[in-house]
């Protein structure tokens, strides 16, 4: 049977994320295709790992465990995925849009000769007719913002397979299953696809951290754009946050501007977040952006014009200066909380 | 041990989607590129940034650009040469056209194997379509390791390459050896300017298809200077199986194109006055969705 696979990342002994909210969306496609989810762990060191990707729904389980494919690196690491992928056949390959799943994927696909969608927003299952009237059925439609996100674009691979995607994290829902289901374990014959020559980038040095910023976390979050104008201004939000002890975001505009960090951008290229109130002060609101920040349940936009498309998915829309606005809102809060 | 290195840069000619304006959708709905001002693409002149630091501290090294698009891409290669690279190729052809990051990636690694650089460096992803595959797939199809997100080129030994990566939560410090595919990302330093004199070297550097088009204008004296000719190749040039190349060699399709249509939300509209924001606070207190 053809299957889903899910490459799953692995930092620290941890699983990310990401390959578990890849494992939970793996399951709704593998109900609607009638087949199973497969996870791929590779690293050093996992046992006990396996349990957790059972936990999110993986049936099959093949573990490459193996002192030096820990940390990641591309080449044993693309050796092994195209060695399970040729023959476990899976009709699905699924990984994270992370440092590791965009630097992976991409030589994954150039050796299978078969198509990668990067950064989809959504996953669906659906049917195709093309123009010399062709159909193909249980596609997987592979849907992204395009175009510096004015377009929302349907990727479809009709006659290659696997179908490849990356994911970013927290775009989609993380869910263990109810009760914990028996999957099998197989062991990944490393030997076998991994040769020295693959160990030919070291890594010297490496400093991974616990993301210090973590907007994804935040019930508030108090969002700027390139509207703010300068990084002087973006303290503003530092001061709004500090009060309503919310965390500070920024678009791709501020953050390319040099207003925030990238670890504070919101959006496709950055982190989605839900929080429960989201204030974008002087950003405009294209898609990218907002297929970031929209599931936030309250949004409030700060912003001197009246047209710009924030204000279309916003609660509240306050037409004015940030520089006026912020001052106010402070004042308000700390008068009201008395 | 030579350290002199043979380069090439990947460009790409971009629309510049990050200044989207009102007239940049047709009536029916279709991007119009003609709205769009053609730029280079941001990531990759941050590579050739790192390309030219390395001609500076090896000498003898040259910088070739290597870009794929329909004629005016040129432009890239000129940019390229102003800032100081030491020449360049447009790979155009109708049959390179409708190219998925695959197909596109075969017909650079194809123009590589005739270009023979020790590396190749390029952006990591280019703004229309911010997918980051063209590097790590041209480095497959060439057989080559691949170092991604590169920040800084520390050093070279005439064998091995050490350089730091910027990833999403850290840095990486990695040594390997050449042959060598190289993205960089946005967090490595700019592009230096043009540079004067090698604008007014390179200021009628052409493509055989632009001097014929520019006909009598262009001074009969340059045609024959090498190295204001910048090279145009095609499918023939570059050789390989045709199948693999433009809209027959890209296994992605595009099924459907959605332009974007907010949903309609009921919003409240409120201005600046303190009337306004004591009242929008007043109310997200009393919900409780501050304090």
């Amino acid at each position: 049977m053809n299957n889903i696979l899910v490459y799953c990342e692995i930092e620290s002994g941890r699983v990310a994320d990401v390959s578990l909210e890849l494992l939970t969306k793996g399951r709704g496609l593998a109900a609607q295709l009638g087949c199973k989810v497969e996870a791929l762990a590779v690293g050093s060191k996992l046992s006990g790992i396996e349990k957790e990707l059972m936990n999110y729904g993986a049936h099959i389980i093949h573990v490459a465990d193996e002192e030096r494919l820990d940390p990641f690196r591309t080449l044993p690491h693309a050796a092994i995925t195209i060695g399970v992928i040729k023959t476990e056949q899976p009709q699905i390959v699924l990984f994270g849009a992370t440092s590791v799943g965009r630097d992976l994927a991409p030589r994954v696909s150039s050796a299978l000769k078969s198509g990668l969608t990067a950064d989809c927003t959504s996953l669906e299952i659906g049917d195709h007719t093309d123009t010399k009237g062709n159909t193909y059925t249980n596609l997987l439609y592979q849907i992204r913002p395009a175009f510096g996100g004015n377009i929302i674009a349907t990727i479809i691979n009709p006659d290659h397979r696997p179908q490849m995607a990356t994911v970013r994290e927290g775009v989609m829902k993380k869910e263990p299953l109810p009760a914990l289901v028996q999957g099998e374990v197989k062991k990944v014959d490393v030997g076998k696809y991994v040769h020295d020559a693959d160990f030919a980038v070291r890594i010297i040095e490496r400093h991974i951290e616990d993301r210090k910023v973590d907007i994804k976390g935040a019930s508030i979050i108090v969002s700027g754009g390139y509207g703010v104008g300068s990084k002087e201004n973006f303290k503003q939000l530092f001061d709004l946050a500090a009060v309503l002890g919310a965390e500070v975001g920024a678009s791709r505009a501020a953050v390319d501007a040099g207003f925030a960090d990238h670890a504070r951008q919101v959006g496709q290229t950055g982190v989605t977040v839900r929080p429960k109130l989201y204030i974008a002060c002087g950003i405009s609101g294209q898609i990218q952006h907002t297929a970031g920040m929209d599931q936030s349940a309250i949004v409030i936009s700060i912003n001197p014009d009246a047209n710009a498309p924030i204000n279309q998915l916003a609660d509240y829309a306050v037409v004015g200066d940030m520089n006026e606005v912020i001052p106010k809102m402070i004042k308000s809060y700390r008068e009201n909380s008395k | 041990m030579t350290t002199s290195l043979k380069i090439v840069v990947l460009a790409k000619q971009v629309p510049d989607t990050r200044n989207v304006g009102k007239n940049a959708m047709k009536e029916d709905g279709t991007v119009n590129r003609a709205a769009l001002p053609a730029i280079f693409n941001p990531e990759d002149l941050n590579a050739l940034e790192q390309a030219l630091r390395l001609k500076d501290r090896y000498p003898g090294t040259t910088i070739h650009l290597l870009t794929m698009g329909p004629g005016r891409a040129a432009d890239i290669i000129r940019e390229g040469l102003f800032r100081g690279a030491d020449g360049g190729v447009l790979l155009t052809d109708r049959k390179f056209a409708g190219a998925d990051t695959l197909a596109t990636s075969y017909a650079l690694a194809q123009a590589l194997r005739k270009l023979q650089p020790h590396i190749v460096i390029a952006g990591r992803q280019a703004i229309d379509g911010d997918t980051a595959q063209v590097g790590p797939q041209v480095a497959e199809k060439l057989g080559w390791p691949q170092v991604t997100y590169a920040e800084e080129i520390i050093s070279y030994d005439g064998k091995e390459m050490v350089i730091k990566r910027r990833l999403e939560r850290g840095v990486e410090t990695v040594s390997a050896s050449l042959p060598l595919v190289v993205t960089v990302h946005a967090s490595a330093p700019g592009c230096r300017p043009r540079h004067a004199k090698q604008l007014l070297k390179y200021k009628h550097a052409k493509t055989l298809s632009e001097i014929q088009e520019a006909g009598a204008d262009y001074d009969t004296g340059l045609k024959n200077v090498d190295y204001l000719r910048v090279p145009e190749w095609g499918v023939a040039d570059v050789g390989g199986e045709e199948i693999q190349f433009g809209l027959s060699g890209s296994p992605t399709k595009v099924k459907k194109i959605e332009n974007i249509v907010f949903q309609a939300k009921e919003s409240k509209k409120l201005t600046a006055t303190d009337g306004d924001i004591d009242g929008l606070i007043k109310e997200l207190m009393a919900n409780h969705t501050i304090g």
